[in-house]
């Protein structure tokens, strides 16, 4: 908060990394990665560098919706399942000839509807998010399975691939989307009215209420953001492997919440930054690519990823305790 | 406690503060809000750790790291915010964590004995399989008692125990508070309710801006030394009230009847009033203040504002009629705790201050800041959390809200619970300054001499209906208390 004038003062939680709260998780990532380096010269590679920012985008994108519910004081699990839907219903529009932009409407169609029945039923119905999105990640993964009869559908043209494959000044292009997504999202958690109701509803949602604040409205359209979310990552992930899976995006909640959580964000609800969920799914990331490179079992990395998500957080919190 | 010091962010909250408790005394802590009464009881009770400075014990260095350890050596806390377990029973509640068992087994009869032992030592009657959250407020605390005495505490700390009390409850309370200090207990008790300090109170210590401003015997020392030694400056009269000439009917409500326990209420407000309404706890005050403010819909009835019919059918509807509602309780209802000052302010308003829902950081700023200004809002920063911030001082940034939105007719609900004289005045003349202004305040208040010393007019309720309406100035406390009782 040291060193910015005092007119541009603004709220704690507004600031992209939340006032250096994060430099926990910053330090764990930096740290993470000086690991790396000393342990493989592969490592620090520019191309190995943007092929974990690749795998990470996915997850990170996914991880913004999260951000927007768990701010909320909410829980979203359909998010996987809602990957794999309108996953599949883009691979079906593409494959019945539609146009590549109309195609990936249809999807972002299908993760808004979702999301818009997971949060009317939350915020009218007054169901637990945690009950709602549990029967969402069961009924949407059901209706990618029917719709596609348990089987992927594959081969796309190039023009849309493009999404995924084509690099712009040697970057790829799923690098620059997730960024271009978290920095429109940034802003809109940081400075818009819906950003700031977001974070009211997640600390006191009847002393929002008594503010005058369409809390049902906001509640809902923060479970539509999430849908969203999931179906961009959708379009990627589909974009990137040629194929789109009725079974993909199996355990992606649970990343998507490592991320917030590794970012700092807590689930209580009322506080935490976009900032801290980037380096939240960046740390995952890393810490991926570098136990491949190290060639630790498949089964190992489970584990250690475990324990890593655990240890992020108490650190998190202790720091957090020591401060107040 | 010698020489305790505790600093917040650009505060110091404690600056060498020394207290002593005896033994079967009541010690009285008065002070401003923010003076540093909490911050001091939090040490003791382990909620917070102190920067420097001791604490002794009976004569030997107590360590006091957490509420824990200052269980363990004896320090129990009865907060504002009581701190039980609403649905566990009154027995459980007083056990709690020192169950009676046997191999892992809760025994249920030894459990209920030891129970019944203890609020028999507190000289009261409870039914023990009672769950907690169908207790009064008062029975609640008499339970808390219960408890601390249970873990036989040697230190207890009582914050504001009787504001949600009604006079009878309050004698008993002091009842029980008088068995606790005779069998050898010590008990610090904040209160700023100042004719009962002379009842209870044995020694009383005043805290200033942090700092120890001085301790005398209570028998030895007057009201008026006391609020001096407070406030800073003379508070001499409570109630500065000036009446101004009422103007326009800004609010008027017809035969309104709500399932919350509101019957059949009509009630006006004007331009340039305050309106009081008294009545006993559980007399439908609250509730009635929620349907005005939209938090809950009427079953029946109609209510105007400046002439056309809005009745409010959500919070957003009332805001917008221009209607601003102080909760009473305003951790829960007013505030988003982690949420800074500006935000907290600017909740409402929003919509003013953003053009396609991009909030212009700038506005919102300077509105905050504005109002922090022109209320006094004792805080470093605008961006400050709230939830640092003393209880007085949350209280205004609630209002700040309000006047920010422009609202001209304001409930507030118990304006001035657990706020001390100095800032009470303060916000006596910010009212002042709002009818002045022309607005409209309907102000509910269970202190009796607020409601007479402020209001224009005076609604008693009762039962959640309005029992009497009184001209504020010529009404006299017995006449009200009567009504408010159903005893004229």
């Amino acid at each position: 908060m040291s060193g910015r004038p005092e007119g541009l003062h603004y709220t704690t939680a507004m600031s992209a990394f939340g006032s250096g709260r994060r430099f926990g998780a910053i330090a764990g990532l930096v740290g993470l990665c000086v690991l790396l380096w000393a342990l493989t010269p592969h490592f620090l590679t520019v191309s190995n560098a943007l092929n974990v920012m690749e795998q990470t985008s996915i997850n990170a994108i996914v991880a913004v919706g999260m951000t927007f519910v768990i701010v909320s004081g909410g829980i979203d699990l359909s998010v996987g399942s809602l990957v794999a839907f309108s996953g599949v219903v883009l691979a079906a529009a593409l494959k019945a000839g539609w146009p590549a932009p109309a195609a990936v409407g249809a999807a972002l169609a299908v993760g808004a509807a979702c999301g818009l029945a997971n949060g009317l039923v939350i915020a009218l119905g007054r169901l637990p998010p945690f009950i709602m999105t549990l029967g969402m990640m069961s009924v949407a993964r059901g209706a990618a399975l029917m719709f596609t009869d348990g089987r992927p559908i594959s081969g796309f043209d190039a023009p849309f691939r493009a999404i995924a494959v084509s690099r712009i000044a040697g970057v790829p292009a799923p690098i620059l989307i997730t960024l271009l997504i978290y920095g429109a999202a940034h802003l809109v958690l940081a400075r818009t009215r819906f950003g700031r109701y977001v974070y009211g509803i997640g600390g006191n949602e009847e002393a929002t209420r008594l503010s005058g604040v369409a809390v049902h409205f906001h509640k809902t359209m923060i479970y539509v953001v999430s849908g969203v979310m999931s179906a961009v990552a959708a379009v990627l992930l589909t974009a990137r492997l040629n194929t789109a899976q009725p079974i993909a995006g199996i355990m992606y909640e649970l990343d998507a919440i490592a991320a917030v959580v590794i970012g700092g964000t807590s689930l209580s609800g009322g506080e935490g930054t976009l900032g801290g969920t980037l380096i939240g799914a960046l740390t995952m990331g890393v810490l991926r690519n570098g136990l491949n490179l190290l060639g630790v079992s498949s089964f190992l990395q489970q584990l250690v990823i475990g324990l890593v998500i655990v240890v992020a957080v108490l650190v998190d919190t202790l720091l957090k305790e020591k401060k107040s | 406690m010698r020489g305790v010091c505790k600093r917040f962010p650009g505060v110091v909250a404690l600056d060498r503060v020394d207290f002593d408790l005896r033994a079967g005394e009541v010690h009285v802590l008065l002070g401003e809000n923010g003076a540093g009464k909490s911050t001091l009881m939090k040490i003791l009770s382990g909620a917070y750790r102190k920067d420097a400075g001791e604490i002794l014990i009976s004569g030997r260095h107590a360590a006091i790291e957490s509420p824990r350890a200052a269980q363990a050596l004896g320090v129990a806390t009865i907060y504002q915010e009581l701190s039980l377990v609403p649905q566990l029973s009154v027995a459980e509640n007083i056990l709690l964590g020192h169950e009676p068992a046997r191999a892992g087994w809760i025994d249920r009869r030894a459990l209920r004995d030891a129970a019944q032992r203890s609020i028999e030592d507190v000289g009261i009657t409870l039914d023990l399989d009672r769950r907690v959250d169908r207790l009064g407020l008062a029975e609640q605390q008499m339970v808390e008692l219960a408890k601390a005495l249970f873990r036989r505490a040697r230190v207890l700390v009582m914050d504001e125990p009787t504001s949600a009390l009604t006079t009878r409850e309050i004698d008993r309370l002091f009842d029980v508070v008088r068995r606790v200090t005779a069998n050898g207990a010590g008990v610090v008790y904040i209160s700023h309710r100042l004719q009962e300090l002379s009842r209870i109170g044995d020694r009383v210590t005043v805290l200033r801006d942090g700092r120890h401003t001085g301790t005398f015997a209570l028998a030895d020392v007057s009201i008026d030394q006391l609020v001096c030694l407070m406030a800073n400056r003379d508070v001499r009269d409570h109630f500065p009230r000036r009446r101004a000439v009422p103007g326009d009917e800004l609010l008027r409500l017809e035969h309104v009847s709500a399932v919350s326990g509101v019957d059949d209420v009509s009630l006006t407000v004007r331009r340039g009033e305050i309106v009081g309404v008294a009545g006993l706890l559980g007399a439908g005050r609250t509730e009635l203040a929620r349907v005005i403010a939209g938090a809950d819909r009427p079953a029946s009835g109609r209510v105007f504002v400046k002439g056309r019919e809005v009745t409010p059918k959500s919070p957003r509807h009332a805001i917008r009629a221009g209607i601003g509602f102080l909760p009473e309780d305003r951790k829960r209802h007013g505030l988003v705790l982690q949420l800074s000052v500006q935000a907290n302010i600017g909740l409402p308003s929003l919509q003013r201050w953003s053009r396609g829902g991009v909030v212009s950081q700038r506005a919102e700023h300077d509105e905050a800041r504005r109002w922090v200004g022109e209320l006094r809002i004792k805080t470093p920063t605008v961006g400050e959390r709230v939830v640092r911030l003393s209880g007085g001082t949350q209280q205004k940034v609630v209002l700040a809200r309000w006047l920010a939105a422009q609202a001209d007719i304001l409930v507030m609900d118990e304006p001035t619970r657990g706020v001390d004289v100095g800032a009470k005045v303060e916000i006596y003349e910010l009212m002042n300054g709002l009818t002045d202004a022309g607005a409209g305040i309907l102000m509910i208040s269970s202190e009796l001499p607020e409601v007479l010393g402020m209001s224009d007019r005076i609604y008693v309720m009762r039962r959640g209906r309005i029992e009497a309406e009184m001209d504020g100035p010529s009404a006299t406390e017995q006449q009200v208390l009567q009504c408010a009782l159903g005893w004229a």
